[in-house]
């Protein structure tokens, strides 16, 4: 009835264990609790949960990345302090224990902490910056949003019921096979990553359409902002490297679940094909990570600039660029696999290339801060903060494309801290941009800027605290995911870096300060023009927050930076002689019923509960034909109607001057 | 014509690009399995290899019933145009039958093979051997179920354009699994036996 299921899979076999549990039990039901206490259900079921909006499901992602966030975060803060007191014992926390949590910490951050992010921002920004009321398929994007999520629940489901991987957050076999690997974590592992894989593929597919098809009349592609076009960018690189991972994850269960021997020792199997699979994903992926925080970059320093940005051209090409080459480079993530010097020498030539176009960016950015008058929002720190840091990682990564200083350096922390420093700065530090510089347009009031100035002081203090540390230990040859160690002169390293992580830690927490200032004043702080920061682009044209079509009457775009130029031509704020009824796409709740019967097939592939993952996957496919199979999935908004939004909308911006 | 069937133009067109992009996504699926395939060749740990274990003849059906049955989805589509809603049911139906046919014959190789004691289990090759032509066969089979939930909406709901629309996308799929099936006659079967 129940598979694998028994009442042993609860976590009361270890203290640690049981608490990791009880916060999530307690934090899902203290939730359950405060929404009742709001009698927030029904809102919440028809506002957000239901919503196709693009807008509504950006902020959901993003709701889905800060909680991911702090999960994974705890994580960092728990091997830290282990491996700060593990010197010659075994610390706090069994190996078994030790290697959940870095497997864990990596899959949490990569996939449900920045991919959502990353796509929760495109989602609230691209539509309104390409002139379009939606993306091109609403329903598919509610779809994608859900299977996000019960890829993340799963993942905090095995710290209650069973465990978590303990092979890494890349998952190498044969060590993730059946024979090494018998329990469920590598199963939850596998299945998160495919339910969540299939949303971010159809992701990718949504953004491509709607940016090539939707644009507002006049926006050629060479006048997209910058963010559109490293969106544009990132979706190409999901839709087509994301069925790599889909293939890697499903051979790898087949294996498991079958008894194939794809990756395993014995019987023909053959491993490495996963390591080369995993990164024709892999490294693509890095790049759909950074490119859009390229873009949110490339944003907010022209912005806070008052420039221009330099060398936009130059910009989109090295975008391209990368977008190409970055599919080029896979293997230099194991160089030490033994491919013969030619194959190796190959792969460090194109790393060391795909270094160039990265480089390129780098100087588009200082050129357009130079001799600009610029001003300091937390979105500039973080970007200004990123230059800085990421110039260094960048650095330590051409210096591992080297194929013989990487096998001196392969599986030590020197690696942890370079991909790290590329992450951290460029991945991370541009979505918080981006979340500082569109939470106003996102949510009609300031956000807080003191306290985001604070988050950004231990973040980047933090961060240098806890990774320079990791580069020298790298050096003296401490291998990366130690347990315990026997080596006195590491210690010392690995307390500065545990204090790193406590003042990123104080970053967190001035993050959650920033939030509650601002929503507790937002009366005070309301955003009537939806212009606060005298922006170029067309997102800060419509209101804040924008009303569900967007844009009352589709702008007419002139220029790059379109909405600047119709504010210097005095045309931006004009009212049409009359409103047009406008055709918006109806709420469903089939997204999310999508993505909790996901969850579900999940949950039952991983503990082997066949009745129950044949009931879930027919609830499924016939979710999809019903919805498929449906004419009219739109609802008309009629003049009158917006013309009363629009009223109220210019006599906000009229109350103000 | 009206804004608003312009925009439903739009969006059928943007339905169709959308599923071509899904389409080459789903070429990466198959091509990594390819590649994987022709790696793994060797890898029969002691187990019986493709010459012993492909017939040519099976293959050759298998073939020529996805071949014809792309032409008649071709002619239902031809059908779709012309607005002739009992042809296009009729076509529709002979291509779900030859589809079924091939999805028969396919089920029969696998199941004699694993009768054999030659199944995905064996070794490394044939792991391979059943997930890339398998994976082909279950894209087959949801396109003879999408066949069915299609039949039913042109007999309901008549040629009309969110149907007509569909018909279209459903036709993408079921050419481009003929080119996936070109791939696997041209290195799985015939390299295998030859």
């Amino acid at each position: 009835m129940f598979g694998k299921l028994t009442i042993e899979a609860l976590p009361f076999y270890s203290p640690i264990a049981a608490g990791g549990a009880l916060v999530t039990v307690g934090g899902a039901l203290l939730v359950a609790i405060v929404l009742t206490w709001l009698k927030a259900w029904k809102y919440l079921w028809t506002d957000w949960l239901t919503s196709v909006d693009h807008k509504r499901i950006g902020i959901m992602y993003v709701v889905l990345a800060l909680i991911m966030l702090l999960r994974g975060f705890v994580d960092a803060l728990m091997m830290r302090a282990q491996q700060a007191m593990a010197l010659n014992s075994g610390g706090y926390l069994p190996p078994e224990h030790f290697d959940q949590i870095f497997s864990s910490h990596g899959t949490i951050m990569i996939f449900f902490m920045a991919m959502p992010f990353m796509t929760g921002l495109m989602n609230v920004i691209v539509p309104l910056q390409i002139g379009t009321r939606d993306v091109a398929f609403p329903w598919l994007n509610a779809v994608s949003l859900w299977l996000s999520a019960a890829g993340a629940a799963l993942v905090m489901v095995s710290l209650v019921i069973g465990k978590f991987s303990t092979a890494g957050w890349t998952g190498y076999p044969p060590y993730s096979g059946i024979e090494y690997n018998p329990g469920v974590g590598v199963d939850y592992w596998i299945w998160a990553i495919l339910i969540s894989g299939v949303g971010s593929t159809m992701s990718g597919i949504n953004f491509i359409v709607t940016i090539l098809k939707r644009r507002a009349p006049g926006m050629t592609l060479m006048r997209m902002t910058p963010f559109v076009w490293t969106a544009l960018v990132a979706s190409v690189l999901m839709a087509f490297a994301f069925p790599a991972i889909t293939v890697a994850c499903g051979l790898l269960a087949l294996d498991r679940l079958a008894g194939m021997h794809f990756f395993t020792n014995a019987h023909g199997g053959n491993m490495m094909n996963y390591v080369n699979l995993f990164w024709i994903w892999g490294h693509p992926e890095v790049y759909i990570l950074i490119l859009p925080a390229f873009g949110i970059f490339s944003e907010v320093v022209s912005t806070f600039s008052r420039k221009r940005l330099f060398g936009y051209e130059s910009l989109v090409y090295a975008t391209a660029a990368i977008g190409i080459l970055s599919f080029t480079v896979w293997l230099h993530h194991f160089f030490t696999m033994g491919s013969s010097a030619n194959v190796n020498a190959f792969f460090g030539v194109m790393t060391m290339i795909i270094a160039v176009p990265t480089g390129v960016k780098v100087f588009n950015w200082l050129l357009t801060m130079y001799r600009g008058r610029i001003e300091f929002h937390p979105s500039m720190m973080w970007s200004i903060g990123f230059i800085v840091t990421f110039v260094i990682g960048g650095m330590t990564g051409v210096l591992l494309a080297i194929p013989p200083a990487d096998f001196l350096m392969h599986n030590t922390t020197f690696l942890v801290a370079h991909f790290h420093n590329m992450i951290i700065p460029g991945v991370l530090f541009g979505y918080l941009a981006g979340y500082m510089y569109w939470f106003p347009k996102a949510f009609g009031f300031a956000f807080h800027r003191g306290w985001g100035l604070g988050a950004f002081w231990c973040w980047i203090i933090g961060f240098y605290l806890a990774f320079m540390p990791l580069y020298l230990l790298g050096l003296k040859g401490m291998p990366r995911r130690m347990e315990t160690y026997n080596d006195p002169t590491w210690q010392p390293y690995l307390l500065v870096a545990a204090s790193g992580a406590a003042v990123v830690l104080c970053g967190i927490g001035c993050m959650v300060m920033q939030l509650y200032v601002s929503i507790r004043d937002r009366a005070k702080t309301r955003d009537l023009t939806g212009d606060p920061f005298n922006g170029r682009t067309l997102e800060w044209s419509t209101s804040s927050p924008p009303p569900p079509y967007n844009f009352a009457v589709i702008p007419t775009v002139g220029d790059r930076e379109a909405f600047l130029e119709m504010k210097e031509k005095g045309i931006a704020y004009r009212r049409p002689a009359a409103y047009e009824p406008i055709r918006i796409p109806s709420n469903t709740p089939i997204g999310v019923i999508l993505g909790a019967f996901g969850f579900v097939l999940g949950f039952a592939m991983v503990w082997h509960i066949w009745w129950l993952v044949l009931a879930s996957g027919v609830v499924m496919f016939a979710a999809v034909i019903v919805r498929s199979s449906n004419d009219d999935q739109e609802f008309t908004m009629s003049a009158a109607e917006v013309k009363a939004i629009e009223d109220q909308r210019f006599r906000l911006l009229g109350s103000r001057s | 014509m009206s804004a608003h069937e312009r925009e439903e133009i739009e969006t059928h067109e943007q339905r169709a690009l959308g599923f071509w992009l899904y389409l080459m996504g789903d070429a990466v699926i198959f091509a990594l399995l390819f590649a994987t395939y022709a790696i793994m060749i060797p890898g029969t740990a002691g187990g019986p290899t493709g010459k012993e274990l492909f017939e040519l003849d099976n293959a050759a059906i298998e073939t020529v019933l996805l071949l014809v049955s792309s032409m008649t989805f071709g002619f239902a589509s031809l059908q779709v145009k012309a607005g002739n809603r009992g042809a296009v049911l009729a076509w529709l139906a002979i291509t779900f039958l030859l589809g079924a046919g091939f999805v028969f014959l396919e089920v029969r190789e696998f199941a004699g093979m694993i009768a054999k004691g030659a199944g995905p289990d064996r070794s490394g090759f044939l792991s391979a051997f059943f997930t890339l032509v398998g994976t082909h066969g279950v894209h087959v089979t949801m396109g003879l179920i999408w066949i069915v939930v299609l039949g039913a909406q042109v007999a309901l709901k008549g040629l009309s354009m969110p149907v007509a629309s569909r018909l279209h996308r459903l036709g993408l799929f079921w050419h481009f699994l003929d080119i996936a099936w070109v791939g696997i006659f041209s290195i799985v079967y015939l390299p295998g036996l030859l």
